[in-house]
């Protein structure tokens, strides 16, 4: 097919100018000295005015942490990261909330502006007062990390009104400390494994989310992660706990300014559902993978994790993995109520020199429990992806269900998708069923397509589209429509 | 990135046995195994299996001197479990040594005494894996077999008959070299019997020429405190063809590795098995099969049926290396579970770099089906009959793979036989 050559020739000399979101911000910034140790973690402690025992908390994992190995299992390689050379704390500087939008720093707003932002959301997200009345649709609660600290958090008033806590968490810490306390670390303990560890011990800033009995959250709440100064890993931690009945949807949402270092960024996601409760917490990650090249990028060492206490309560993680050098993400499950429910829809998509190793973990111990796996790997250009998952049926797990599908979807033949995933059954009544499959783009779907009309380009995004529908149409709508335009502008320069 | 830190358990009672036997291979064999150890669980290969069981105990060599009559009542069972005869030829290995007195050779081949200071064929890495480094430092014995191009050689039974007492375990580790020439054919049985505490790690070196045909399986059937540590590596060159079975009925622990590389376009491999466990059994079935170069084919079936608190292991990884376009892939992993108490570990993993390819894998885990037991049971079957069909139906399946008709009716006598024995 000389024509798709000649395509493939023309998109690579057009070179990878298409991170549409590499900027930086220049703002004024307060920023802790490079390197870690006990000191840097006291010095954020009392910059966050937080109470002793959190602060223990946190020279406790730092003890541990410094015990630990960097994980080597998965299927990435970077160069050994200098964990002293890395701020571990940088805030913008304080200054009196503004009246208008006039009085917003405007390289603020400017960056909201290319995120995308609705004005009267920018003006929020500034803590400027809205005008009433201005909704029509849902309104969307947005809690924005700007760099490490949260800058604002809008709607807090219809939130309160519901009853439902959504604030940074070191306002919690200040406000909550009770919830705080009994919740931080019981679903990723300090210990449990070196970057959640490292998480606990410099953690900045977060959301915490409380939905109390019954009540089913009114908005949809969202965070939008930026990673901004010059080398500072970003270390969020987010905690979400939806009690007896209640629901909740988050949604998370990542971009990050292009540059040349490699930056860490180690979070860590909590989620706690009680008795019938439910949370869905979608993801969009299209932080810098680095260029065509592979310098630079985000290094993105994740632990997500939600545990269904209660009975018959529903955790559902939806993810696009777009973005970052390097990927290593598991959000997972832990299904202890009795009929409890965990999901798992990912689309990963990776292009150039990204390396993705993401999936899930399904721990089935209650009765009736039922897990769902959809997984959906596109690589591109020279890089690598693979689905890693674990589903286990413990002895207790009467009756369970897991049902996992892994495809692959290989663009070019430079690049590699990998499929590994673990399957433990203890008990006999339990059942698990695995398909996985790999394949490129077939010439007869291109040729369909472009025989009626259809680019080259437009016919791969249509066809990558199409593979990715079970898990897309699992996204709140807004994040659907952006995630489509998200997996086009990752494969371009990659058709062929 | 991290050096490998010697983790696992100290093999120096191995070592110290294998010493003075010194090529360029054992060397390095012995060097990789007193650097990584023998590995305890946590080593991402063994992440299911713990050689735990050789810890604190001392290995020594088995004995010569064996007790003819028990010889001949396993070599019976032997034929028994196979249906194959006295008359059709094989190869007797008593304690991994060869016995010449017990053997009849097939026609048309070549047969070479081992040669101790020989080495594996270029492509077998003596510190590549764990149980291919114990085997080259201490193989002493072993069937070096060359069926010569154009001959089909027939049906070769290959006996491994241990023999120890029940306390002070013992070792042998025999090294099997067949080669299959262009266009030749071999089918080959093998089955290991025993009694008392050994441990049986035999390596087989396996290569099919361009055209070439080798089916072939193995009934693992060792003794009930045996431990069996196989491996497998095979090399099929162009529209050659290794049909392999491996059936693990015996042993407490085992664990059989099969390393097959496609080689040359045109060459298919079938890495199939069946566990069939019960007790406190612990059977793993690990392969890595290579595609090295375009349009091969790959398939693989591996079913465990696990009954009392039996474990079964499965990991099988799918290699595609970018050169390898038009590979077709499959493999499909089915476990029943027979009981609470039973476990199984399955990892199928697919590594791809090539983009044109047709690569698929399956798992399922459960139990036994109710509406298909509702279905036999409302037609007047009783229960444990219905089970019964349901488990050989299920069994059948991947029996079913094998092509060679002669291998095919053995290897179901030999389920018949265990199903008999085990579970009815």
């Amino acid at each position: 097919m000389p024509a798709v050559a000649e395509t493939r020739k023309t998109v690579e000399t057009l070179g990878q100018n298409t991170y549409k979101w590499g900027f930086e911000t220049d703002i004024e910034m307060d920023i802790a000295p490079k390197g870690l140790n006990e000191d840097t973690i006291r010095l954020i402690s009392s910059r966050k005015n937080e109470p002793e025992w959190l602060l223990e908390w946190r020279l406790k994992a730092y003890r541990s942490w410094l015990e630990m190995r960097e994980p080597t299992w998965a299927k990435v390689h970077y160069p050994p990261i200098d964990y002293q050379d890395v701020h571990y704390y940088a805030a913008p500087r304080k200054k009196p909330g503004p009246k208008s939008l006039e009085e917003v720093d405007p390289e603020l707003l400017r960056t909201y502006e290319k995120l995308g932002i609705p004005l009267h959301e920018q003006a929020m997200l500034a803590g400027v007062e809205l005008p009433e009345g201005e909704e029509a649709r849902p309104p969307v609660a947005v809690d924005a990390v700007f760099d490490s600290v949260s800058v604002a958090t809008t709607f807090r008033k219809t939130l309160q009104e519901a009853g439902v806590i959504f604030c940074p968490i070191s306002e919690a810490v200040q406000e909550h400390p009770e919830l705080v306390r009994k919740y931080l670390g019981s679903v990723v303990p300090v210990t449990d494994n070196f970057y959640a560890a490292l998480n606990a011990a410099v953690f900045t800033d977060g959301s915490f989310v409380f939905v109390p009995k019954g009540v089913r959250c009114p908005m949809e709440l969202s965070t939008y992660f930026r990673i901004n100064a010059r080398n500072t890993g970003q270390f969020e931690r987010t905690l979400i706990i939806v009690e007896d009945g209640a629901s909740v949807s988050y949604l998370e949402g990542c971009t990050a300014p292009m540059r040349d270092e490699n930056q860490l960024h180690a979070a860590v996601v909590e989620l706690v559902a009680m008795e019938d409760a439910s949370i869905k917490y979608s993801t969009v990650q299209n932080w810098y993978p680095g260029d065509e090249n592979g310098r630079g990028g985000i290094y993105n060492f994740v632990t997500k994790r939600g545990a269904c206490r209660g009975a018959r309560s529903k955790i559902s993680w939806t993810q696009v993995e777009t973005g970052s050098a390097i990927t290593w993400k598991y959000p997972s499950c832990i299904l202890q109520g009795e009929g409890s429910v965990g999901e798992f829809y990912s689309v990963a998509v990776t292009n150039n020199h990204q390396q993705a190793d993401t999936g899930t973990k399904m721990i089935h111990i209650g009765r009736n429990t039922r897990s769902t796996i959809i997984a959906k790997t596109i690589s591109a250009g020279q890089s690598d992806s693979t689905y890693r998952g674990l589903v286990r049926m413990m002895p207790k797990a009467s009756g369970s269900r897991n049902f996992t599908q892994c495809d692959s979807l290989l663009i070019g033949d430079r690049c590699g998708a990998h499929t590994v995933p673990y399957i433990e059954n203890r008990n006999m009544s339990a059942r698990v069923e695995h398909e996985a499959t790999t394949s490129k783009i077939s010439e007869d779907q291109l040729f369909y397509c472009r025989q009626r009309g259809l680019s080259e380009e437009d016919a791969v995004g249509l066809i990558v589209n199409g593979f990715c529908k079970d898990v897309l149409k699992e996204l709140p709508m807004e994040f659907a429509v952006e995630a489509q335009k998200l997996l086009q502008i990752s494969l371009e320069g990659s058709v062929g | 990135m991290n050096a490998i830190a010697p983790v696992g358990i100290n093999p120096s009672a191995f070592l110290d046995r294998g010493e003075g036997a010194g090529n360029a291979a054992r060397r390095k064999a012995a060097d990789y195994l007193r650097t990584v150890g023998l590995p305890r669980a946590g080593v991402e290969a063994w992440k299911y299996t713990s050689l735990r069981a050789l810890a604190d105990v001392s290995f020594t060599d088995a004995p010569r001197d064996v007790d003819a009559g028990a010889v001949d009542t396993l070599l019976a069972e032997v034929e028994t479990i196979s249906g194959l005869g006295a008359g059709a030829s094989r190869a007797v290995f008593v304690n991994g040594r060869f016995d010449a007195g017990r053997s009849r050779l097939p026609q048309g081949v070549k047969v070479a005494a081992f040669d101790p200071a020989s080495e594996l064929r270029d492509g077998i890495d003596p510190a590549g894996d764990v149980t291919t480094a114990l085997n080259t430092v201490l193989a002493d014995d072993g069937l070096a077999l060359v069926v010569p191009a154009g001959v089909d050689a027939g049906c070769l039974l290959l006996v491994s008959i241990g023999l120890a007492g029940e306390d002070a375990p013992v070792s042998f580790h025999p090294q099997h070299r067949i080669v299959v020439e262009k266009g030749g054919r071999l089918a080959v049985l093998d089955a290991a019997v025993g009694r008392g505490y050994y441990l049986h790690n035999p390596l087989y070196d396996i290569t099919v020429e361009e055209g070439g045909y080798l089916s072939h399986a193995r009934i693992q059937a060792e003794g009930k405190k045996a431990l069996h540590l196989a491996v497998s590596h095979a090399r099929v060159a162009s529209r050659g063809v290794y049909d392999s079975f491996t059936l693990t009925l015996g042993a407490s622990l085992s664990r059989h590795e099969v390393h097959a590389g496609l080689n040359a376009p045109g060459a298919s491999v079938h890495v199939n098995g069946a566990q069939l466990l019960a007790g406190h059994q612990h059977g793993d079935l690990t392969s890595v099969i290579t595609h090295a170069a375009p349009d091969c084919i790959s398939r693989q079936t591996v079913k465990n049926v696990l009954a009392d608190h039996a474990r079964g292991v499965f990991q099988g990884k799918i290699h595609v290396e970018r050169i390898a376009q038009k590979t077709d892939g499959y493999q499909m992993n089915q476990a029943l579970l027979l009981s609470d108490t039973a476990e199984i570990d399955a990892k199928p993993e697919l590594e791809i770099y090539a983009d044109d390819v047709k690569c698929s894998h399956g798992a399922t885990v459960g139990a036994l089906d109710d509406d298909q037991l509702f279905y036999l049971r409302s037609r007047g079957i009783p229960n444990e009959a219905a089970r019964s069909i349901l488990i050989r139906a299920f069994l059948h399946d991947v029996v079913d793979q094998i092509d060679d008709a002669r291998l095919k009716d053995s290897l179901n006598l030999a389920v018949e036989a265990w199903w008999k024995r085990e579970v009815a």
